[in-house]
C-alpha cells in the first residue's frame, strides 16, 4: 500500500508443514473495510471459517491495528482469532500484553499460521528474520516457557506460549502471553497444540508511522481526562486502583452474583473475599499491557496475578469455596497449565452441581490437574453435563461457559450473551456499562425495552474498538468519535465515528455469515434454562424473579430485526451485500 | 422506549431548559416511537436510517437561551468552544448546523454530540437512551450560557463590547429567572441511620435541582456516617437519588463504591480534614461565571487556569481553585478539600460550587444558594461599573 501511516502494509503468513514464510500486501480497500485486528482477522478466517479445528489448514490468526504501538491510549492489544474447539464458532480474544505492539514494530499488521509442524515447535521473529525452530518445551507450563526462552530473547521481546493443557487435548486451553496476560476463551490453546506450535516469540525495532502527531497528542490529552473523569477506570474504587476484582463488591451487592452454579446470586462471604481482601493479603502491584496509562492487571508480592474479577467469582462464590488462598492459587494454576479460569471455573461449579461433592484444597488442585491431562472435564461444563446426561447443568451458551454477571439481573446482559457470536460472552455488547457501571448513561437493568438496538450498536462499537485495536474498558470513559479523532490522526484516512459504526457492522455481520455456515441458528441464541425457571437471591429491596421467556424472545426477534437477520437468526443476502461480504 | 421519550421531554421542561410542548425526542428499538407528532419527524427519522443511535432530542431551547444560543452561532463560523469544564471534558466543541435538513445534521452529529442549528434549536443522541440527548442539550445550553456572560464582561472591560452585543445582553438579563430568596425546609441532623441519611439525600437533591442551581452533569452529594461516606452515583441526577446513592467505607474495606461520583475522593479527603457531615456540588451558573473571570491579562498560566492557576483567588471570599473532573494529576481532588475545610465552601474553575455543612444539608444547601447570588450580584456590579 502507498500509505503507511497506522499500518504496515504487509501480513506475514508461515506454513508450519512446509516451513514457508510469505508477505501478504493487502489492497488498501481491505484496509478500510477491516481496519484491523479482529475485522481483518475475521477477513482472513472467513475462507476458512468451516475448517475443523485439527485441520491443519484451519489458520491461527493474530492481527494488529492501526492504532497498535501508537500514543493512543491503550492501543497495545492485539486479536488472536480462528473457529474455537470447544464452541464450533468463531471465537477472537483480545490479547494485551506486548505481543502486538512488537508484531506491528517488526512490521507486520498480522500473522497467520497454518500447517503443522512434525515435531513441536516454536516461531522466532525478529523483524524480517522469520525462525521456525524445534522446541524442546512440549510439556512446560506457560511459567516455565516463559523463564526459559528470557534468559535467551531480547530485552522487550514479547512471548506467547500454550501450556500442558493444550498439549493434553483440553477445549479449555488458552495461549499466554508475556506471562501475566491470557487469551483465555473459546480453546484457541488447542489449535496451537494441533499444529505442534508451541510458543511465539516476536521483537521488533520499528515503529508506527503516526500522520499527524499532534492531532494525536490532542486526542491522546482528551481521553486521558475523561478517563481520569471515569470513577471505574480511575476512581479510588476503580480499576486501576484494585484490578477488575472491584466488580465483586458491585455484583454481589446488585444480586448478580452467579452463586452455586447460578442457582443462587448472592454469596454470604462476598465481603471477606473480595478486591480489598486480596490487596490486603497479597500486596499487589501495578501491571498493564503496551500503551495502557489504566493498568488494570495486579500483581501478587510473590509474582502470581491476582486474579481478574471473572476468575475471583468463579473461584469462589460459583463452586462454593471460602479460602482466598485457593483462589489465587486455583487462578495460577489455569496460568501455569494454560486453561481458562472461566470455563474451567464454570465446569467446576456443573460438576459440584451434579455430583454433590464439595471442594477441598486438594479435591480443587487434583481437579485442575485432571482437566489439563484430558479428563473430561477438562472440555468444559457442555461436554461434560452431557456426558452425565445432565445437560440443565451446564451454565454455557453455545457451549462456551457463562462469566460471573447473572442475567437475570442485567436483562441486556441476557440479550447479549444470547446473541453473542462467540457464545457465553460478556464482552461482546458489554452492556454492564450501562446497566450496572451507569456509562454513558444508566439504562433500566430489569427491562427489554430498547436493549435489542443498544445490543446491536454496542456489538458494533465493540467490533470496531477490537479492530483499532484498543482496550474496551477506555471505552468506559472515552467514545468512539475520541477513537475516531486518533484513528484519522494516526491513518490520514478521513472518516466519521457513524463511518466506524457501519465498519463494525460490517465485522460483527461477517462473523455471523461464518457461524451460520457452520449450522448455528436461532436455537443457539439461547440461554440455558435455568434463568428461565429458577429466580435469583432476591433482597434489599431488589426482587431477581427467573426471566420472562415471552419477553426475552420478543427482545431476540427485535435484534434479529435490528440487525436485519432472518426470523431464524440468520444473515440475509440482502445485507451480506450492501456490507459487501458476498465476494 | 415511549416512557423515556416522555420522561426526557418533560425534563426538559420542568427544568427551563424548552418550552412547554416543544421538545420532540425520538427512540427506537425494533420500532421508533416518538414523545409527540410533529411535521419535522420526517426529517429527524431519516437521522435514524443514516447514524447508529436509538434516541434522538430536539427542542428549541426556553428563553433566554434561545437567544444566547442564536447570538453566538451568528457570531461563529463552523463550532463554538466554551472553555467551561463541561466542554474540556465531554463536548469539545459545539458545531453550528445551518441547514434544517437531516442530511447537514448527519455531518455534524456524526463528529459531535450536540449541535445548534440556529433559529431552530439544539438536537442531540444517544446510544443507550434518551437520557444521553438531554445531557448533551443540557450541557450545551450551560456551556453557552457561561460563554455568553463571560464574554460580555471580558469584552466590556477590555473596551471591545459592540452594540449588537449591548442589546442582546439586555434582552438575555430581562428574561433571566428572579434569584430564589427564600430557603427550603429540610429534615434537621445530624442523622444516626442510614435510611435517615439516604432520605435527606434525596430530599436536599430534589431542592439543588428545583432551585436550579444544578445543570448540566447533575452535581453530587455526600453524607458521612460512622466511617462510610454515602454519595450520589455517577451521572446520577440529583432529583432523583432513590436508589442512586452508594455507601462507600472510608478504612477501604470494599469497592461498592466502584458507580460513585467521580467526585468521591474529593469528598473523602473533605471529611478527612474537618469535622463536615455532609457536602453538596453544584454547578450554579454564575459562580462558575466568575470563576473564569481574571482580570490579569499577561498570566502565563492563561488558557489553562482550570488546571495551573496559583493564584489565591476568591469571589466573595469563597476560594476558587483550579482542577478537573475526578483523580487525574490535575484532578481537582488534590485542590478542592483544603480549601473547603478551610472555609466551608469553594469553587473549582470553569466547573461548579461545593459547599458543606456540620450536621444535614440546611446549611450547606444555604451557602450554595448563597454564594450563588452573591456571585450573580456581584457580575453585575462590575458590568455596572465597566460600564
Amino acid at each position: 500500500m502507498k500509505e503507511c501511516f497506522g499500518w504496515t502494509g504487509t501480513v506475514l503468513l508461515i506454513d508450519l508443514t512446509t516451513k514457508e514464510v510469505t508477505l501478504d500486501h493487502p489492497d488498501p480497500a481491505i484496509y478500510r473495510k477491516y481496519i484491523g485486528g479482529r475485522g481483518l482477522a475475521g477477513h482472513y478466517l472467513s475462507p476458512h471459517a468451516t475448517r475443523e479445528w485439527a485441520d491443519p489448514t484451519l489458520p491461527i490468526l493474530i492481527f494488529t491495528g492501526p492504532l497498535t504501538g501508537t500514543l493512543a491510549p491503550t492501543s497495545g492489544r492485539g486479536t488472536i482469532m480462528s473457529r474455537s474447539p470447544l464452541t464450533g464458532a468463531i471465537c477472537d480474544t483480545s490479547v494485551g500484553g506486548r505481543l502486538a505492539t512488537q508484531l506491528k514494530y517488526a512490521g507486520y499488521d498480522g500473522l497467520i499460521i497454518t500447517g503443522k509442524s512434525d515435531t513441536p515447535c516454536g516461531i522466532e521473529i525478529l523483524d524480517s528474520e522469520v525462525q521456525i525452530t524445534p522446541s524442546n518445551l512440549h510439556g512446560a507450563t506457560s511459567n516455565e516457557v516463559f523463564t526459559h526462552l528470557e534468559s535467551s530473547i531480547l530485552t522487550g521481546a514479547s512471548v506467547a506460549c500454550i501450556g500442558p493443557a493444550a498439549e493434553n487435548g483440553s477445549r479449555l486451553a488458552s495461549i499466554m502471553v508475556d506471562r501475566h496476560h491470557s487469551a483465555g476463551r473459546g480453546g484457541l490453546g488447542l489449535i496451537w497444540a494441533e499444529k505442534n506450535l508451541k510458543y511465539l516469540m516476536v521483537k521488533g525495532t520499528g515503529e508506527t508511522h503516526v500522520h499527524d502527531m499532534d492531532a494525536l497528542k490532542e486526542t491522546r490529552e482528551d481521553i486521558f481526562r475523561l478517563t481520569a473523569a471515569s470513577p471505574v477506570l480511575m476512581g479510588q474504587h476503580g480499576f486501576s486502583c484494585w484490578g477488575t476484582g472491584s466488580l465483586f463488591d458491585l455484583m454481589d451487592s446488585r444480586s448478580m452474583m452467579p452463586t452455586d452454579n447460578f442457582q443462587k446470586t448472592r454469596f454470604p462471604n462476598a465481603h471477606q473475599l473480595n478486591a480489598a481482601a486480596y490487596k490486603k493479603k497479597f500486596v499487589s502491584q501495578k501491571h498493564g499491557c503496551s500503551g495502557c496509562h489504566i493498568l488494570c492487571k495486579k500483581i501478587a508480592q510473590d509474582g502470581r496475578p491476582i486474579p481478574e474479577y471473572e476468575a475471583m467469582a468463579h473461584f469462589t462464590a460459583l463452586i462454593g469455596n471460602h479460602n482466598i488462598d485457593l483462589v489465587l492459587d486455583a487462578n495460577d494454576v489455569c496460568n501455569q497449565l494454560g486453561m481458562d479460569p472461566i470455563s474451567v471455573g464454570s465446569t467446576l461449579a456443573c460438576h459440584r452441581e451434579i455430583t454433590g461433592q464439595e471442594y477441598t484444597q486438594k479435591s480443587l488442585m487434583n481437579a485442575l490437574h485432571k482437566m489439563a491431562q484430558g479428563d473430561d472435564l477438562g472440555h468444559g461444563s457442555f461436554f461434560f453435563a452431557n456426558t452425565c446426561g445432565r445437560s440443565e447443568t451446564s451454565m454455557s451458551v453455545k457451549g462456551m461457559d457463562l462469566p460471573a454477571y447473572d442475567p437475570r439481573g442485567a436483562y441486556g446482559m441476557a440479550l447479549a450473551y444470547a446473541t453473542s457470536t462467540r457464545g457465553g460472552c460478556h464482552l461482546r455488547a458489554y452492556p454492564l456499562s450501562h446497566e450496572v457501571l451507569r456509562k454513558p448513561v444508566a439504562t433500566d437493568r430489569f427491562s427489554f425495552s430498547g436493549k435489542a438496538r443498544i445490543i446491536k450498536i454496542a456489538e458494533d462499537i465493540n467490533a470496531i474498538v477490537d479492530s483499532l485495536t484498543a482496550c474496551r474498558f477506555t471505552f468506559l470513559a472515552a467514545s468512539l468519535e475520541e477513537y475516531t479523532k486518533a484513528f484519522i490522526a494516526v491513518t490520514g484516512v478521513q472518516i466519521s465515528g457513524q463511518d466506524l459504526l457501519e465498519t463494525g457492522e460490517r465485522i460483527y455481520y461477517n462473523e455471523r455469515i461464518m457461524n451460520a455456515a457452520n449450522g448455528f441458528s436461532a436455537s443457539d441464541d439461547d440461554l440455558p434454562a435455568r434463568f428461565f425457571t429458577e429466580p435469583g437471591t432476591s433482597g434489599g429491596g431488589v426482587d431477581i424473579p427467573p426471566l420472562d421467556r415471552t419477553e426475552f424472545l420478543a427482545a431476540r426477534a427485535n435484534y434479529y430485526r435490528v440487525r436485519k437477520l432472518d426470523e431464524n437468526g440468520n444473515p440475509t443476502p440482502e445485507i451480506t451485500k450492501r456490507l459487501g461480504l458476498d465476494q | 422506549m415511549k416512557r423515556l421519550c416522555d420522561k426526557y421531554a418533560t425534563k426538559l421542561v420542568t427544568q427551563g431548559l424548552a418550552a412547554p410542548n416543544d421538545p420532540i425526542i425520538g427512540g427506537l428499538d425494533a420500532e421508533l416511537v416518538w414523545n409527540r407528532p410533529d411535521p419535522r419527524i420526517e426529517e429527524f427519522t431519516k437521522l435514524f436510517d443514516v447514524l447508529s443511535i436509538n434516541s434522538l432530542v430536539f427542542s428549541k431551547p426556553a428563553e433566554p437561551y434561545a437567544t444566547i444560543l442564536d447570538f453566538l452561532a451568528g457570531r461563529t463560523k463552523s463550532a463554538i468552544r466554551p472553555e467551561d469544564t463541561e466542554t474540556r471534558t465531554f463536548l469539545h466543541d459545539i458545531p453550528i448546523c445551518r441547514e434544517f435538513t437531516a442530511s447537514a445534521m448527519e455531518v455534524n452529529l456524526k463528529k459531535r454530540k450536540a449541535v445548534i442549528i440556529p433559529g431552530e434549536g439544539i438536537i442531540s443522541c444517544g446510544t443507550v437512551s434518551p437520557e444521553q440527548g438531554f445531557v448533551f442539550y443540557s450541557s450545551t445550553i450551560f456551556a453557552c450560557f457561561v460563554l455568553f456572560f463571560s464574554d460580555y464582561l471580558n469584552k466590556l472591560r477590555n473596551k471591545t463590547l459592540d452594540d449588537e452585543y449591548r442589546e442582546i445582553f439586555q434582552r438575555v438579563v430581562k428574561n433571566l429567572p428572579q434569584p430564589h430568596t427564600t430557603l427550603p425546609q429540610q429534615v434537621s441532623g445530624p442523622f444516626t441511620d442510614e435510611d435517615t441519611v439516604l432520605a435527606a439525600m434525596a430530599e436536599s437533591g430534589r431542592h439543588v435541582v428545583g432551585y436550579g442551581l444544578v445543570d448540566s452533569f447533575f452535581g453530587n452529594i455526600s453524607y458521612k456516617l460512622n466511617g462510610t461516606v454515602y454519595i450520589s452515583q455517577t451521572g446520577s441526577s440529583l432529583e432523583e437519588l432513590e436508589g442512586c446513592i452508594d455507601p462507600c467505607p472510608m478504612d477501604g474495606s470494599a469497592t461498592t463504591g466502584l458507580t460513585a461520583s467521580s467526585e468521591l475522593s474529593a469528598h473523602e479527603d473533605v471529611y478527612r480534614r474537618s469535622n463536615y457531615r455532609c457536602i453538596l456540588h453544584g454547578h450554579p451558573k454564575f459562580s462558575v461565571i466568575m470563576s473564569m473571570y481574571c482580570d490579569k491579562q499577561d498570566c502565563p498560566n492563561r488558557g489553562k487556569c482550570h488546571i495551573k492557576c496559583t493564584e489565591c483567588r476568591t469571589v466573595e471570599g469563597i476560594p476558587i481553585v483550579p482542577g478537573e473532573v475526578g483523580t487525574g494529576p490535575t484532578g481537582l481532588c488534590n485542590t478542592l478539600p483544603p480549601a473547603i475545610a478551610s472555609s466551608g465552601s469553594a469553587i473549582v474553575h470553569g466547573h461548579g460550587l461545593f459547599t458543606a455543612g456540620l450536621n444535614d444539608f440546611n446549611k450547606a444547601f444555604e451557602r450554595l444558594l448563597d454564594i450563588e447570588n452573591q456571585c450573580r450580584k456581584h457580575y453585575f456590579n462590575m458590568v455596572k461599573s465597566y460600564e
